[in-house]
Formats: C-alpha cells, sequence, structure tokens
C-alpha cells in the first residue's frame, strides 16, 4: 500500500509539474529562460523571420546559454517593438553544452521551422552544429563560438566574437607593449579547447617578441577546486604576472587562493574571464586591479550600451556579460544585413543563407563589441574588432587606454 | 503457435527480442523511405546514438545481470572504441574507399582494443571475490578519460605521429590530425549509417544470446549464483567472468566506434562517469539479464530528454520524476498481480478452447 502511495504521490507531481511547464510559458514572471523565449515567440507577428539557436541553458555552462539567450531576447523584443520591416521570432533550445545533445536541439528547431541561426553558444557543440548549419544550408550566426573550427570549411557560418588564437595573440601583444610584467606565468586548463587554443597562441607571439614566460601550470575539469600547487609553481618562478586564458569559475578560486597564501602578483585574463564580479560569494575587492581583454564593458558611457545594460537589469536583475552583449549584436547585425539583402521573412531558409552569405562581408556592423570603427567579417566568417583592455577598478571595469 | 508456446522460456525471450528489433527497425525504415519528411529531424538525429546506447545496455546486460558483476567505467570502453575506432577509420580514408566497409574495420579495431583493455584489468580483479570490479573500472573510466584528453595522434605519409600533453605531431602535408587532446575528435565524413546501427544491434544480441544459451554461458551463470558450488564441480570462475567481461568489453568499443563515426566532434570528457550511470540505469529499468528490457529502457530513455523539450527548464525534473515513476511501476505489487491475472485468465481462455 505504500509503494502504491508513493506511486501515486509522483503521478500526481508529474502532472503538476506538466502543467506549470505549459502554463508558465503564457505568464509573465521573468526570470525563467523558458519564459523569455515564449514571449518572444507570442509577441512576433505572423510575418517573422524564425531566428534559432542553441546554448547551455542547464547545467555548469548556464551562466553563458543564459546570457546569450537573454540578450538576443532583450534585442529581438526592442526590434519588434520598433515594428519595422524585419521581425523576428526568436527560440533557444538547450544543448548542455554537449555535442550530441546540440545536434538534438538543432533538429528540434528545424522542424520548428528555423530560417536563420544563431548557431551555438559554447564551442565544442558549435562545431557540431555548424557542420550542420552548412550541410543543410541555414545561415549561423554565433555569438560567442570562438574555435576557428567552428567557421573552417563552412561558407555560412560566421563568428560575432574573436577567435580564440586571436586572443592570445592580443593579450601577449598587450602585456608586451604596456610592459605590464617582466616573467609571465600561465594556468590553464588543459582539457578545454578555448583555454588551450589561447594559450598555445599565448606562447607562440610570447617567443617571438621576447616576453619572458616562466612556467605554465594546467587543471582540468576534476581539479578544478585546488590551486595551491599551481601557484605555488608560479611563486617559485618569482612570476610577477599570472595569465588565466580561463573561465572566471576558476578564476574566482585562483583569485581567492592566492590572497589566502599571501601572493599578489598581477594577473591578466581573456573575454573567458568576463563575469568575475557576479560570482556568489566570492570577496570582489580580491578581482581589484585584475586585467582582462574583453569585446565589452556594461560601464561604457555611450548610450546604446547603457540603454543596454539597463533593460537587461530591468528584465533580469543582473549585469550583462560580454555573452550576452555578443548575441545582442548578432541580433541587430542579421537585422541589418537583412535590410541591406533585402530580405523577406517568406523566403526559404536556404534563400536566405545565398543572401546572407553575399551580404555579410560587404557590411559593417556597429554594435556594443568592438570599438568605433566598426565590425566587419572576412568571406571565411571570422570577424575583425579590436579587443578592449578593463581593469578592475572599485569592483567595475574600467578602460585601460 | 502450439510450437511456439512449447519452447523453453529462453528460446521465446531471445526470439521475441530479435523480432523486437526487427520489426522496429522495419518500420523506421519504411517511414523514412516512404513517408514525407521520414521520422522527424529530431528522431531521425538520434537513431545512430540510439544504435549505440542499446548495444551499451546490451553489453553491460551480460557483465552486469549474466556474469553477476558490477562494472561503473562502460563509458571507458566505449571511449576506447570511439577514439581508436574513429581514428582507425580517419587513417583508412584512402586505403579503403567504401565507407561502410571502412566502419566495419574500424568497428573490428575498436573492439579488439577496447576487449584487450577489458582483458588487461580482468586479470587481477576477476581473481578477487567481491566488489573489486565495480571500484577498478570506475577508475579505469577516469583515467582513460585523463589520457585520452591529453593524446595527439595524426597520419601522414611517413605514418602516424604520436604525442603527449603537447602537440608535436608535426604533420607533412596531405597529413590528417586523427586526435587533437582537449578538441577531441573531429570528423570529416560521419560514416555511420542507421543499417549499421541496426546490424550491430543485432550481432549483439546474436553473441548475447548465443554465449548465454551454450556451456559456457550456464557455467558463467552458475558462478553467479552460487561461486563456491561452481568452484566445486571444477568450473573456472576466473576464466568464465573473464569471457563474459571481455566480450562485454568488445561489444563496447564497437558501439564506441558506431558512436563516434555518427558524431562530427566528441571529447573524452563526454565518456565519463555520469554516462556510464546512464548505461547502467539503462540496465536496471530494463531488468537484469533481460535484453529485451534494455533495448527498450535504452531506446527509450535516449528520446525521453528531446521529447520532453516542451518543458523547457523543467525537463530534466520531469526526467527524473518519470524515471521514479517506471521504476516504482514496474515493482509495483498491484500493476504485478494485475498483469499476473491478465496472464492466467489468458491461458485459461486457452485452455478452454482446446
Amino acid at each position: 500500500m505504500k509503494k502504491f502511495l508513493a506511486f501515486t504521490m509522483a503521478a500526481a507531481l508529474t502532472l503538476s509539474l506538466a502543467a506549470c511547464g505549459g502554463g508558465s510559458g503564457s505568464g509573465s514572471s521573468a526570470t525563467s529562460g523558458s519564459d523569455a523565449s515564449s514571449s518572444g515567440t507570442s509577441t512576433a507577428s505572423g510575418a517573422a523571420f524564425k531566428l534559432g539557436g542553441t546554448g547551455p541553458l542547464t547545467g555548469s555552462a548556464s551562466i553563458y546559454g543564459l546570457a546569450a539567450q537573454r540578450g538576443a531576447q532583450i534585442a529581438v523584443d526592442e526590434i519588434n517593438a520598433q515594428g519595422g520591416d524585419i521581425q523576428f521570432e526568436l527560440k533557444y533550445e538547450d544543448d548542455v553544452n554537449d555535442p550530441e545533445k546540440a545536434v538534438n536541439a538543432y533538429n528540434a528547431l528545424k522542424s520548428w521551422g528555423m530560417q536563420i541561426s544563431l548557431g551555438s553558444v559554447t564551442t565544442q557543440p558549435g562545431i557540431a552544429t555548424s557542420s550542420y548549419n552548412f550541410a543543410d544550408s541555414i545561415f549561423a550566426l554565433t555569438p560567442s563560438a570562438s574555435s576557428p573550427d567552428v567557421i573552417s570549411g563552412k561558407d555560412n557560418v560566421y563568428q560575432m566574437c574573436f577567435s580564440d588564437p586571436n586572443q592570445g595573440t592580443a593579450s601577449a601583444k598587450y602585456i608586451s607593449e604596456q610592459k605590464l610584467g617582466e616573467k609571465v606565468f600561465i594556468i590553464w586548463k588543459s582539457d578545454d579547447n578555448y583555454s588551450t587554443g589561447i594559450k598555445d597562441k599565448f606562447v607562440a607571439e610570447a617567443e617571438t617578441l621576447g616576453l619572458n614566460v616562466v612556467g605554465n601550470a594546467t587543471f582540468t575539469t576534476d581539479s578544478a577546486t585546488d590551486f595551491t600547487v599551481q601557484l605555488n609553481q608560479a611563486k617559485q618562478a618569482g612570476a610577477d604576472l599570472l595569465f588565466l586564458p580561463i573561465y572566471y569559475d576558476a578564476a574566482s578560486l585562483i583569485l581567492t587562493q592566492a590572497n589566502a597564501m599571501g601572493y599578489a602578483p598581477k594577473f591578466f585574463g581573456v573575454d573567458g574571464m568576463d563575469g568575475i564580479l557576479t560570482v556568489d560569494g566570492f570577496d570582489t575587492s580580491l578581482a581589484e586591479g585584475v586585467m582582462l581583454l574583453t569585446p565589452f564593458n556594461a560601464d561604457a558611457q555611450d548610450e546604446a550600451t547603457q540603454n543596454f545594460v539597463k533593460a537587461y537589469q530591468d528584465k533580469y536583475g543582473e549585469t550583462p556579460i560580454q555573452f550576452a552583449a555578443d548575441a545582442y549584436d548578432c541580433v541587430y547585425a542579421y537585422k541589418q544585413a537583412l535590410e541591406t539583402a533585402g530580405c523577406t521573412p517568406d523566403m526559404s531558409a536556404s534563400e536566405l543563407n545565398e543572401k546572407l552569405k553575399a551580404t555579410f562581408p560587404t557590411i559593417t556592423f556597429n554594435g556594443l563589441t568592438g570599438d568605433g570603427a566598426g565590425i566587419t567579417w572576412d568571406a571565411t566568417g571570422a570577424v575583425s574588432k579590436s579587443p578592449k583592455g578593463m581593469v578592475i577598478q572599485n569592483g567595475a571595469y574600467v578602460g585601460m587606454d | 503457435m502450439i510450437r511456439l508456446a512449447n519452447m523453453n522460456k529462453t528460446t521465446r525471450s531471445s526470439l521475441f527480442t530479435y523480432a523486437l528489433v526487427i520489426v522496429a527497425f522495419v518500420i523506421i525504415q519504411l517511414l523514412r523511405t516512404f513517408k514525407d519528411g521520414g521520422v522527424g529531424s529530431v528522431l531521425e538525429g538520434q537513431l545512430i546514438p540510439i544504435c549505440a546506447y542499446i548495444t551499451m545496455a546490451l553489453a553491460l546486460n551480460l557483465v552486469v545481470g549474466v556474469s553477476g558483476e558490477l562494472s561503473l567505467g562502460h563509458a571507458g570502453f566505449m571511449s576506447i572504441g570511439a577514439f581508436l575506432g574513429c581514428s582507425a577509420a580517419g587513417a583508412l580514408v584512402h586505403v579503403i574507399p567504401s565507407a561502410p566497409l571502412r566502419l566495419a574495420v574500424a568497428m573490428v579495431v575498436g573492439a579488439i582494443l577496447a576487449g584487450f583493455f577489458g582483458f588487461l584489468i580482468g586479470i587481477p580483479v576477476l581473481r578477487l571475490n567481491g566488489d573489486y570490479l565495480a571500484i577498478v573500472t570506475l577508475a579505469f573510466g577516469e583515467i582513460i578519460k585523463s589520457l585520452l584528453t591529453n593524446v595527439y595522434l595524426g597520419v601522414d605519409e611517413s605514418g602516424f605521429h604520436f604525442s603527449f600533453l603537447t602537440d608535436k605531431t608535426n604533420l607533412g602535408t596531405g597529413g590528417i590530425q586523427l586526435i587533437k587532446g582537449p578538441m577531441g575528435v573531429m570528423n570529416t565524413l560521419r560514416i555511420s549509417s542507421f543499417i549499421a546501427g541496426f546490424i550491430l544491434v543485432m550481432i549483439a544480441l546474436i553473441v548475447i544470446f548465443n554465449l548465454v544459451n551454450s556451456r559456457t554461458g550456464r557455467a558463467i551463470m552458475a558462478t553467479r549464483d552460487n561461486r563456491i558450488a561452481a568452484e566445486s564441480i571444477g568450473i573456472s570462475v576466473t576464466k568464465y567472468k573473464m569471457i563474459a567481461f571481455v566480450t562485454s568489453a568488445a561489444l563496447a568499443g564497437a558501439a564506441g566506434t558506431l558512436y563516434g563515426c555518427s558524431q562530427v566532434t566528441f571529447t573524452a570528457t563526454k565518456f565519463d562517469f555520469n554516462t556510464s550511470i546512464l548505461i547502467l540505469v539503462f540496465v536496471v529499468l530494463g531488468g537484469l539479464g533481460n535484453m529485451w528490457g534494455s533495448v527498450i529502457a535504452a531506446a527509450a530513455l535516449t528520446i525521453l530528454p528531446e521529447a520532453l523539450r516542451q518543458f523547457a527548464d523543467y525537463r530534466m525534473l520531469v526526467y527524473a520524476i518519470v524515471l521514479i515513476l517506471v521504476m516504482l511501476a514496474t515493482n509495483n505489487p498491484t500493476i504485478q498481480g494485475f498483469f499476473a491475472r491478465l496472464r492466467t485468465s489468458a491461458e485459461e481462455k486457452k485452455g478452454g478452447a482446446q
């Protein structure tokens, strides 16, 4: 009898959840990701471009997927509210940062009728879905899948972010030009594509520039909790600058543990470091003086950035990170390209694909990321924009130049 | 009909399993050929992974259900098959132009290598009496994951180039980088097909049923049920457990190759502890030693998370609750009693007709 009761209870729970899952789609609560995507669906008129993307909306990498989804949603809402010829209908599917699931998510979007794609948010899924984008002739502009493998050999996949090698080269140049450190030590994540890509290029560029790299140490996903060994290695090598081509979650631990052992070198990060000020329970005073290269600065004084940050904070209650800004820019870049090419929502995905392929290399786009010179693409899909050097002062990013 | 009813239970069960797989295959193939839009792009994309997971579940069921040992690292064998099998397929691209033949060769390579690692693990561990296999396979899965994350392998005219930790392969022109360390494997060609997956599942079933219903199989089950009694009548426990374990590892390797060759890209982190547990869940849900149960559970639980996409953020929560529901339902005495009554009444009717 007890078992039967348990069974009934579980059944009741499933049913109530099912009701909840279906019901909240039309609700107006702003915190859940599902609400954001379905509210976008409901505001769009009948003649809208169906824009789809995959990203990790749940799981350990969900902060990037949610940021990109929310950034894109704000852009879509703004464009639809203006009521021009170009209207969008946005749908994001969860890929849990797994290439296999990303392909499933992509297929779900395809059966929904996706006409143009925002690719995938993270690199490994991005490599998988972009090859399907190419095979199916659905144009993709990814906000943040940064490996060169995402775009290589696919003429209809474009990137909004810098590619990994560029970040490594740019970081080495920056450190060398600004004379930030005499002895550089690198802590990188050996099972991560992004981290490995940046580190390799950084080391290569540092050699040509005569930058003194005194050593490097690695960690993996499983050992990303204790960094005392790596920090001691850096200390013994006498490093005065730590280069951290890693994501901010591990970086926040490194900063905390370096502080605990009384080691205070300079820290230099790349765009994955963006978001370090939003980590729960992290003492942001430790991040004082941390330098990073990022294309986006939430404290920039220009009107477009301030409007975006305000809209994001009003809707989601947090400061947007670079991934959100990249996704926001993607939607506006699509708008500009679709207008330039004279596309209409009744065109098929492959017609749009041909038009966008011809248009994207010709346009110059001004967005939140990149500087005043605008953002351009070459025909391979790689973006050209300049990174901004930022330093954290009083809990906020300040431009270094 | 009477002959079917008079067959012994194991034969009936294996015939039912073959029929289940063949009918499912025929229906899906017919839909794909004749219906507009086939089986839908979501299911279409999942067909090959489903075949790979079914084979994994069958392989693990041989260890857990039939030989009574616990393996918590079967994803490790799958990753060996995936990495090395796909490397073989990549390296042979100019030697064997026919894709199905290349896939078959790659699968054999993946199966042999995974079986070899299974043998190495089995030598010390299967001599012991207790849960040591679970611990060792758990460690094996983690070690393989860490090793494969740091392997760089390439091939060019002068042969294979291998390096560890950093990329020193320096390939000549026309060289192919097969394994790229943390970036895993990137396939330029996806040579796996649904038909290959179906054939692999059938081969796995034939191998397992023939093994289980043979003298060797009965010896394996005897060591499971009572080790001391089996030893007392002269059965070598280590030998028979080894046969089951190595067969299982080899099938897992072949499934890994099938999976790997169907993906655009995959990394070693895909085959982590969670994947091992997922496969164990297929086996437990389908029933220990019950092959058709494993087939259905593996297929259903692979499709389920995708079918639940409409729940958005609640997806994995609903998935977990459905799992609990199914486990409760299959073990519920009320429901079991209901089916038992149905069966008796059906038999009574049959008896009345004769």
